[in-house]
């Protein structure tokens, strides 16, 4: 893979800041966005722009086909068996919200148990409390190994009849782990629970088929996979779909509205109340194609090259100053690296590393459970992509060494 | 400008902060916490009940260099004061003590052990940092 040259696509990664290029390395919390994506984005607005569905004029039209083929270029990625199993929402928050508040009120009674995991982003645990405060469901976790794996013979310790739900991150955003997804549907299935799927730490890294997961439930945000900001997807399956309660109510999602009662519309459209992110589904559609272009096997190489680059890099040089947290083998990881550097805050350590050019996030990651089991108050983390190169990897190391260098020399 | 944070004095206190750890009999406590980052800083303050002078005082927690450094200084500051004089302190006093440039964000982090202190004055008020 060309780094040189895919780097020349990421308008942002070419403009120097305080007079040098900048060493992003948060992609995990969003990616950077290529040149095709931003005119995507942009050539809707400047020759298509009209609102959609409700039109009878030929630029609605117009709109209202990109916005659907848009979908179903989503559907086809993620293996649906229909464009309409897959509603816009804005990121995979909304796709979580709009499952578990749908699951709370139609299928969900109190005293049954939704089972959640450690590791998980905040974004797919508090959905489920508000289902624990206001429908007295039980919400439980699954327990992590020391390599930051879940334990599935704690799933099966914990999965039981009363479990309905079970939701899961497909990759962890603060240790990489990729989750064995197929397995746990496996396993939750047999129980007669059904599979929620995060997927917004994988599609930027994997092809995420829902099938071969055997998910009912699946979403992700377009942001972190070169899509635009505010779109991301829900996937489900089309009967479960047909079953859930509307989320949002407005335009677009009814069928008929009259004083005393209200009749709502099919699915997808019946979670997609108001005027939808038209340009973000054009944007994303174009994120896909410029992923798949270069190819997973492509990316999945590279990636561990990434990873081969970070782990070297930081045995070679901060030695057992540097802690890395979660699995050590790249084929059960993706390229999000957390780790403690020895008696530096993380904050401290982001602080400076951006003082040297590089970003790099530092905090809980929105993982407060995952930061409590792993007894840190809080941890650096470095996500390289495909546009970062291996001399960027050995910048963030000089920056990490002078670091170190520096806490030392004061104590 | 980061590195102008990281000054010999303010590593020094955050390796070795002056006033850390418990404090047995103390008469005030006041605690502060930065969920963004997982810090967090209790203060103890042993008032004497006559004069109102803090006789001692100590603090815990775990923070950045910088969170800790200052709330290391603030309680050097305070040793021997009224509570009227405590008090007194000001926001803008605890962020001249440091004496460094602090970006918007580090502002919070500098005035944790400030606002540990406002809790303990004030438990009924409890102010915050910001």
């Amino acid at each position: 893979m060309d780094v040189v040259r895919i780097r020349s696509d990421f308008p942002l990664l070419n403009q120097p800041f305080h007079g040098r290029p900048l060493v992003y390395l948060d992609s995990a919390a969003t990616s950077q966005k290529p040149k095709s994506v931003i005119e995507a984005e942009s050539e809707y607005y400047r020759t298509e722009n009209a609102n959609v569905h409700r039109g009878v004029y030929a630029l609605s039209v117009e709109a209202t086909e990109a916005y659907e083929s848009a979908r179903a270029r989503v559907g086809r990625f993620l293996g649906a068996r229909s464009a309409d199993e897959v509603v816009f929402v804005r990121g995979a928050t909304e796709g979580i919200n709009l499952v578990a508040s749908g699951l709370g009120r139609k299928l969900l009674r109190r005293g049954d148990r939704v089972l959640s995991t450690v590791m998980e982003h905040h974004s797919n645990i508090v959905p489920w409390h508000f289902l624990r405060e206001n429908s007295g469901i039980e919400l439980d976790f699954l327990d992590i190994d020391a390599e930051g794996q879940l334990r599935l013979d704690d799933l099966d310790r914990q999965l039981d009849r009363r479990t309905k739900v079970v939701t899961v991150g497909h990759v962890s955003n603060v240790l990489g782990t990729v989750n064995p997804v197929r397995e746990i549907s496996d396993r939750a299935h047999a129980v007669g629970a059904l599979v929620v799927v995060d997927a917004a730490q994988s599609v930027p890294h994997v092809p995420v088929d829902v099938q071969a997961l055997g998910a009912d439930f699946l979403t992700f945000s377009g942001h972190k996979a070169l899509g635009p900001m505010g779109i991301g997807a829900l996937w489900g399956r089309a009967e479960l779909l047909r079953e859930l309660p509307p989320y949002m109510g407005g335009g677009e999602m009814i069928r008929e509205v009259h004083r005393d009662r209200v009749e709502y519309g099919d699915v997808p459209a019946r979670f997609e109340a108001g005027t939808p992110n038209v340009a973000g589904a054009i944007g994303l559609s174009a994120a896909l194609d410029y992923l798949e272009r270069i190819g997973w096997d492509t990316l999945r190489d590279y990636d561990h090259r990434l990873q081969e680059a970070l782990v070297q890099g930081g045995r070679e040089r901060l030695g057992n100053r540097l802690r890395f947290f979660g699995p050590t083998d790249p084929s059960r990881r993706e390229a999000v690296f957390s780790f403690a550097l020895d008696g530096v805050h993380p904050h401290d350590v982001a602080s400076l590393l951006d003082a040297e050019g590089i970003c790099v996030r530092a905090g809980h990651h929105c993982a407060q459970p995952l930061m409590e089991r792993l007894g840190v108050p809080a941890l650096t983390r470095a996500s390289p992509y495909l546009y970062n190169s291996e001399d960027e990897i050995d910048r963030l190391f000089d920056g990490l060494e002078k670091i170190a260098a520096h806490f030392a020399r004061a104590s | 400008m980061a590195w102008d944070m990281y000054l010999e004095v303010i590593l020094q206190h955050y390796r070795s902060p002056r006033n850390f750890g418990p404090l047995d009999g103390a008469t005030r406590e006041g605690e502060e916490s930065n969920p963004l980052c997982g810090d967090h800083i209790t203060l103890r303050l042993k008032v004497d009940p006559g004069s109102h002078r803090i006789e001692d005082v100590k603090f815990q927690g775990d923070g950045c260099a910088i969170s800790v450094a200052s709330a290391s200084m603030l309680t050097e500051k305070l040793g021997g004061l009224t509570l009227e004089e405590a008090n007194r302190i000001s926001r803008d006093d605890v962020l001249g003590q440091l004496g460094i440039p602090l970006s918007p964000v580090r502002v919070k982090c500098a005035l944790t052990g400030f606002a540990a202190l406002g809790r303990a004055l004030h438990p009924e008020t409890a102010p915050t940092a910001t």
